[in-house]
């Protein structure tokens, strides 16, 4: 055990079953509460460490959710924000699954264009689809590039 | 060409771009070797915002290959207007013509049809997107009066909304062109299309006024600011007198200077210029008829003869 993890262990308790995302970069944690679409109101029970000390990360966030595994969708949005991320799967206390997030090439059906003339903007039977830039994303419609806020763009 | 569709010049390789450029110039000169190329062939016009030139340079090419159109109409007159959507429209009529063209207000519209139909489907003008087709009969006119070796381009006027001026300036940079783009502030190249110019390995050189650049230039390509763009009209009138062309503003200008313009202008390009011997700009639009003939020799291929 690491001695960040031993730091933040001492603030937020184990999780029975559930999803463990580490190493998320300081001040993010709220966003990737935003993408997982949790904000609490469904009594879902989280624990959230916000600008802790890393080793790795100078500071880090860190959000543990009871009784929820997360997607490859979800993991693939995740890796826009949280890009140093790495996600433990727990079931009874023990971490099952250990692993860092990954840019997909492409995020489909997941996130919206913010340019409303784009033809994903129209009454239209067509999917999202945004190409993963180094430094952002972008619609794969219309062209348009976003490097800021991308969970603002997160589709309801 | 090994293209499906035509829907963004991006997907030209300085190759596919000279192969339509060759095949316009064959044409040029010999238009009888091809008259009954596609005869039997229609061409399905779907155009979902007002246009005379690539409208009708589209169907005077298909009926030069021997084909035919059929025409949507206005959009007003059309069943869009009970609210049918773009997907159902394109699926509807690939099955009334042999190829398609489609313009539409919205970008990545035609990218989006394309994913529906199974038959060649041209981008005619998406939003402030794209217009290749416009691009390759730009390129061709820039061929014949200045070459597309060692060039050095203006482009001014409107660069943020303009779509033929975002598909020349990805079509330019596989020419290793030096590419000038002139405009106010407020009507910059979007980033969007900055990036695609980085990527492509070009210098993005911005100048608020064409005056120190002119002499420098092989091609001057011109658009029209529109008075839509601006809050309010004395600031369009203020914005619009600074980038307007006449003759004394192209006495600083290299001799060899050609001046283009996508048409319709306004008051950018005075009418004295049309008749010095910079003027290209009606050359230009004649030569949409057969750079869309090469392009639609080559989409439809062999299949229908």
């Amino acid at each position: 055990m690491s001695d960040d993890t031993a730091d933040h262990e001492l603030r937020i308790s184990k999780i029975r079953d559930g999803t463990v995302i580490d190493h998320i970069r300081g001040g993010q944690a709220l966003n990737v509460l935003a993408i997982l679409g949790i904000d609490g109101s469904r009594g879902e029970e989280v624990s959230v460490g916000m600008n802790v000390p890393s080793d790795r990360l100078a500071r880090k966030d860190v959000v543990k959710v009871e009784g929820r595994e997360l997607s490859q969708g979800e993991v693939d949005v995740l890796s826009l924000i949280a890009p140093d991320a790495t996600i433990n799967i727990v079931r009874e206390y023990e971490v099952e699954e250990k692993s860092r997030v990954e840019r997909p090439e492409v995020v489909e059906d997941v996130l919206e264009c913010p340019n409303a003339g784009c033809i994903t903007a129209a009454d239209e039977p067509v999917t999202t689809r945004f190409e993963v830039l180094e430094d952002g994303v972008r619609c794969a419609y219309c062209g348009a590039i976003v490097r800021e806020d991308i969970a603002e763009l997160i589709r309801e | 060409m090994r293209h499906d569709h035509l829907i963004t010049s991006k997907q030209l390789s300085r190759g596919d771009i000279t192969e339509v450029l060759d095949h316009a110039a064959e044409i040029a000169d010999d238009p009888g070797a091809v008259l009954e190329k596609h005869a039997g062939t229609l061409l399905g016009l779907l155009f979902f915002e007002p246009s005379t030139r690539t409208k009708m340079s589209f169907e005077t090419a298909m009926k030069r290959l021997g084909g035919d159109v059929v025409d949507m109409g206005s959009i007003e007159s059309s069943s869009v207007k009970k609210g049918e959507t773009l997907a159902d429209t394109v699926r509807v009529i690939e099955g009334y013509a042999d190829a398609l063209v489609l313009r539409h207000p919205r970008e990545g519209a035609p990218k989006m049809a394309s994913e529906y139909v199974d038959v060649p489907l041209v981008n005619a003008g998406d939003g402030a997107g794209h217009h290749p087709s416009q691009t390759l009969l730009d390129l061709y006119t820039i061929r014949e009066n200045a070459g597309l070796e060692d060039l050095s381009v203006g482009i001014m006027g409107d660069l943020k909304y303009g779509r033929t001026v975002h598909s020349l300036a990805y079509a330019l940079t596989k020419f290793d062109a030096s590419q000038h783009f002139i405009s106010p502030e407020s009507l910059q190249l979007p980033r969007e299309v900055v990036y695609d110019l980085h990527q492509n390995g070009a210098t993005v050189r911005e100048h608020g006024d064409l005056e120190s650049i002119l002499p420098t230039l092989d091609v001057l390509y011109v658009t029209r600011i529109q008075q839509e763009r601006f809050p309010d009209e004395n600031e369009y009138r203020k914005v619009a007198g600074e980038y307007r062309i006449d003759a004394g503003t192209l006495e600083a200008a290299d001799d060899d200077l050609t001046v283009m313009h996508p048409l319709p202008r306004v008051d950018e390009i005075a009418p004295e210029v049309d008749d010095t011997g910079h003027a290209a700009y009606f050359e230009q639009a004649h030569n949409g008829v057969p750079v869309r003939m090469a392009l639609l020799d080559l989409l439809l291929g062999d299949s229908d003869e």
